[in-house]
């Protein structure tokens, strides 16, 4: 135990004497989630659009006025022919252009129908699909209110609701899925790269040499990874309450013991990557292509697994970030308890077991 | 007997990194083992420490088999590997204090051991490794190696890079082990370190050429060396080695190391034929021979 | 100034902040001489030649390398000199005809040059059978003897040298002081720096610094006199305990 606590000593003298990894640690996460918070976004705000109003009468004008109303979107500019689009669109401020027919009041009166263009700059097809999808909810606003006294029998107007996340706030989306980030980098690869420091220094040499049995020196390595990435997941969950006001619905107890199981997991992750590298770099290049990447591309956290081709959903069963992402949403968004997340915890479980197993016997008592 | 390595083999995919290796190191004993970059010391030396499994032949070290008592050499020797392995973010203290930790044991227990050695370097014991003189590097090194007290101290280049003041006492310093009845094996690239041990193996691409006290080795030499030196070095060099009757022609600082084939070698002859060279200044003196000297012969 | 004297050196100074790394330096090297500049690690060897090789600038002083001064013309310096460390010689994942002409190249040498010299290089090393072959996978002597040809390939005024032959075996080491009596024959100036007293033993002429000082500079023969040893670690010995 002496030896133990001996070595879990020495490991905090690394970290808190490595200005780099410190900053890390603790940089990383703070950065990342107001980096998500604030500037990556689904939401719009304040977009530009341009008016090409050809009939200018009463009805367009209590549109433009609905759309001018919402914070969503600012009226910037009105033109006056179809050949304007593309010298605006070309300018680069405008996002969406409303083009108005002709006679459009009259013919809504008299034809019931009347066309609005939405014109959109797909550049950016994300923006321009929620621009759309703003515009229309606008419109089907209006015409609730025009129809109004209009006794029309059983018309159904299909209503989109958002659950869960009722502001449509993508923090609440992120929150979940920057602290898988975290923990991963955190747990694998600042564990990868300790291990792999020790071999480059010639240390390890001397560690095998010593009456230490490879099971102590690896806890004893990650151990003080352990505790951290605990610390990090708390910053985390304090900044999105307190900064983004996100309510964590489920039970903060369960959290805590999801995140350690993930933890875990990643630190076995991060131990078998150092068996297989001989050198800091190694490890972190495998560490980033290997594990971040997947976690951020295939996790569903920023791309919805269920939209990718079949191969690549198939391939994301075998990330455990991705079964981490579902609990946590879960739990932070859905508030639910274990009865509902039973089976993806089991996954983990299973994973982290596999991986501490093959690391502990890939490691290796002698040199090759 | 400490060390007993019998036929000890190993290859690295085409490379024979060593090539039936067999010797004895008795307890108490200096051992050196002399030899260039490349030539199978750190292999050696990890089989030794249980790092690394030979292909072929076995090694006992304390008593113990390096294969199947791997623990038990791990608990009672200390190990040296070629650059200094120290934590460079932690400081002297700390760093003597983790390896004497982890090898279950405290500085003050073994202090009288590291005393000497680690009183030169007491006064710095607050500074971080990184921030040491190769020579402070290579005295911390050897206290964390020893505050475990091993009964087989293995140091695997400890010299190098080093300046030679401290390469000196780095010597002085294992003389003093010694008599404490450790048994050393120590491994150099520099010949003339091999004159400070007990006994010394020879050893190149993997073969040892010759093992006993640096005394016997330099006497087993059957050649007689001459010195000599000329006002031209580099046409000197071209002139002996066309001198027909030339055994080998090795510069050795200022100057040339020269041998004969003939048994009846007259200096003058050569000093003749060096003048028709167009040399001048010329001298040409017995010299005894040196280990390394011996060491170029047997290598050749 | 004195054409045969390709290093000169007068008072030259060094700073980092209040610590002076080089203190006042002065000597001169002499053209087709082997000067060997010694020291411990720490001793300010490695910044000295940073500065003469025009990689860094002195703080005070005169410096004059192949004509041109280290403070106004130090890209014409690097131009006429050549460079070989231990530590980096040759790119191991390049084949020996690689490595020539990729380093032919940087010292702008032409195709036809290039290929010229590396003909006549590899002979003259013996390197033909692995003229094709990853420089990696030589033996570390044969590395060291085709880094020097190559450092030479630009006929350099100059060659520095930082710890050329250690931990080679001894013969091979001898062949490389061979090539280097042969190219300070032919007229190149030897610079070796290193702090492997035997290397010293070789040099015309050394110098041995000690504290960011010239403490001694002489034949090492004379130097062995002098201090009254009979090698040149001993002199060093001598020299670090006053």
């Amino acid at each position: 135990m002496k030896r133990f606590i001996g070595f879990i000593k020495k490991e905090f003298y690394h970290i808190f004497r490595d200005r780099r990894s410190l900053f890390i640690l603790f940089g990383m996460p703070i950065a990342q989630i107001m980096l998500f918070g604030f500037a990556i976004t689904n939401e719009i705000n304040n977009v530009d659009i341009a008016i090409l109003d050809h009939s200018k009468d009463a009805t367009t004008e209590a549109i433009i006025n609905k759309i001018s109303a919402s914070t969503y979107f600012s009226i910037n500019e009105v033109i006056t022919k179809e050949s304007d689009i593309e010298t605006i669109f070309k300018k680069g401020k405008i996002k969406a252009v409303l083009n108005f027919e002709k006679d459009f009041s009259k013919n809504l009166i008299k034809e019931h129908n009347a066309t609005l263009q939405i014109i959109t700059d797909a550049t950016d097809p994300n923006t321009a699909n929620t621009i759309s999808n703003y515009i229309n909810a606008i419109l089907q606003q209006y015409q609730k209110e025009l129809n109004k006294d209009v006794k029309l029998a059983y018309q159904i107007i299909p209503q989109t609701r958002m659950v869960y996340n009722r502001e449509l706030k993508s923090v609440y989306m992120f929150v979940p899925g920057v602290m898988t980030i975290i923990l991963m980098l955190v747990s694998a690869m600042m564990t990868s790269i300790s291990i792999t420091r020790e071999k480059e220094l010639g240390t390890m040499e001397i560690l095998l040499v010593s009456p230490l049995k490879p099971f102590q020196v690896i806890v004893g390595k990650v151990f003080p990874y352990i505790f951290l990435s605990i610390i990090n997941a708390v910053v985390i969950v304090m900044l999105s309450i307190f900064i983004f006001k996100m309510p964590v619905q489920g039970s903060l107890f369960l959290l805590a013991l999801e995140s350690i199981l993930f933890i875990v997991s990643a630190l076995a992750l991060g131990i078998l990557i150092s068996t297989i590298s001989a050198t800091q770099q190694t490890a972190m290049m495998i560490s980033l292509m290997g594990l971040m990447l997947p976690v951020i591309l295939l996790s569903g956290f920023i791309f919805p697994i269920s939209s990718m081709p079949l191969p690549l959903q198939i391939i994301s069963n075998i990330i455990p970030a991705k079964w981490f992402v579902i609990i946590i949403k879960g739990i932070m968004l859905k508030g639910v308890g274990l009865q509902f997340i039973w089976k993806e915890t089991l996954i983990l479980v299973g994973m982290t077991v596999f991986f501490i197993a093959l690391s502990v016997k890939k490691y290796k008592i002698r040199l090759e | 007997m400490s060390i007993n390595i019998s036929n000890i083999s190993k290859s690295y995919k085409k490379v024979k990194a060593l090539q039936n290796i067999s010797f004895k190191v008795e307890t108490g004993e200096l051992f050196g083992l002399i030899g260039p970059d490349g030539a199978g010391k750190t292999t050696l030396f990890r089989i030794l420490t249980t790092l690394l499994i030979a292909n072929k032949g076995t090694a006992k070290v304390a008593g113990f088999d390096v294969v199947s008592d791997y623990k038990n050499i791990r608990n009672s020797v200390g190990y040296m590997p070629g650059k200094f392995s120290l934590y460079q973010d932690l400081t002297i203290e700390e760093n003597l204090e983790f390896f004497a930790t982890i090898f279950g044991t405290t500085v003050e227990e073994n202090y009288d051991l590291i005393k000497d050695i680690y009183m030169q370097i007491e006064p710095f014991k607050t500074r971080r490794a990184g921030k040491l003189s190769g020579g402070m590097k290579q005295k911390l090194a050897l206290c964390c190696a020893l505050i475990h007290k091993p009964k087989v101290l293995f140091l695997d280049e400890p010299t190098t890079g080093v300046d030679p003041v401290s390469r000196k006492e780095f010597w002085e310093m294992l003389k003093r082990l010694q008599q404490k009845n450790i048994t050393i094996l120590v491994s150099t690239p520099y010949m003339d370190e091999a004159a400070l041990c007990d006994r010394i193996a020879l050893i190149q691409n993997g073969k040892i050429l010759e093992i006993d006290t640096p005394e016997a080795i330099v006497k087993h030499n059957p050649n007689q060396i001459y010195n000599v030196s000329a006002d031209n070095m580099y046409k000197l060099i071209n002139s002996l080695k066309t001198y027909k009757h030339n055994h080998s022609v090795y510069p050795f600082g200022e100057f040339v190391h020269y041998t004969d084939r003939r048994t009846d070698f007259n200096p003058k002859a050569l000093k003749v034929y060096l003048e028709s060279q167009n040399l001048s200044n010329i001298h040409i003196n017995k010299t005894v021979a040196t280990i390394e000297d011996t060491f170029m012969e047997l290598a050749k | 100034m004195n054409k045969n004297k390709v290093i000169q050196v007068e008072e030259l100074t060094k700073m980092f902040g209040d610590f002076a790394a080089v203190n006042a330096i002065t000597f001169n090297v002499e053209k087709g001489e082997i000067f060997g500049f010694l020291g411990a690690n720490g001793a300010g060897k490695t910044t000295a030649m940073k500065m003469l090789i025009g990689i860094s600038k002195p703080t005070s002083g005169k410096a004059a390398v192949a004509g041109y001064d280290v403070f106004t013309n130090a890209e014409d310096i690097k131009k006429s000199i050549g460079y070989m460390s231990q530590k980096f010689a040759l790119y191991d994942d390049l084949t020996v005809k690689e490595n020539i002409t990729f380093f032919g190249g940087i010292y702008g040498l032409s195709r036809k040059q290039i290929k010229e010299k590396s003909k006549v290089l590899i002979e003259e090393l013996g390197l033909e059978n692995v003229a094709n072959k990853l420089v990696g996978a030589l033996p570390l002597g044969w590395k060291q003897k085709l880094s020097f040809s190559v450092a030479l390939l630009h006929d350099p005024k100059i060659v520095f040298l930082d710890e050329p032959t250690g931990g080679v075996d001894p013969i091979t080491r001898r062949q490389f002081w061979e090539m280097i009596y042969k190219a300070a024959h032919n007229g190149t100036t030897v610079f070796v720096t290193t702090h492997y007293m035997d290397e010293a033993e070789y040099c015309d002429r050394v110098s041995i610094m000690v504290n960011g000082k010239i403490e001694a500079l002489n034949t090492p023969k004379k130097l062995k006199e002098y201090f009254k040893v009979d090698n040149m670690n001993d002199v060093f010995l001598k020299l670090a305990r006053e």
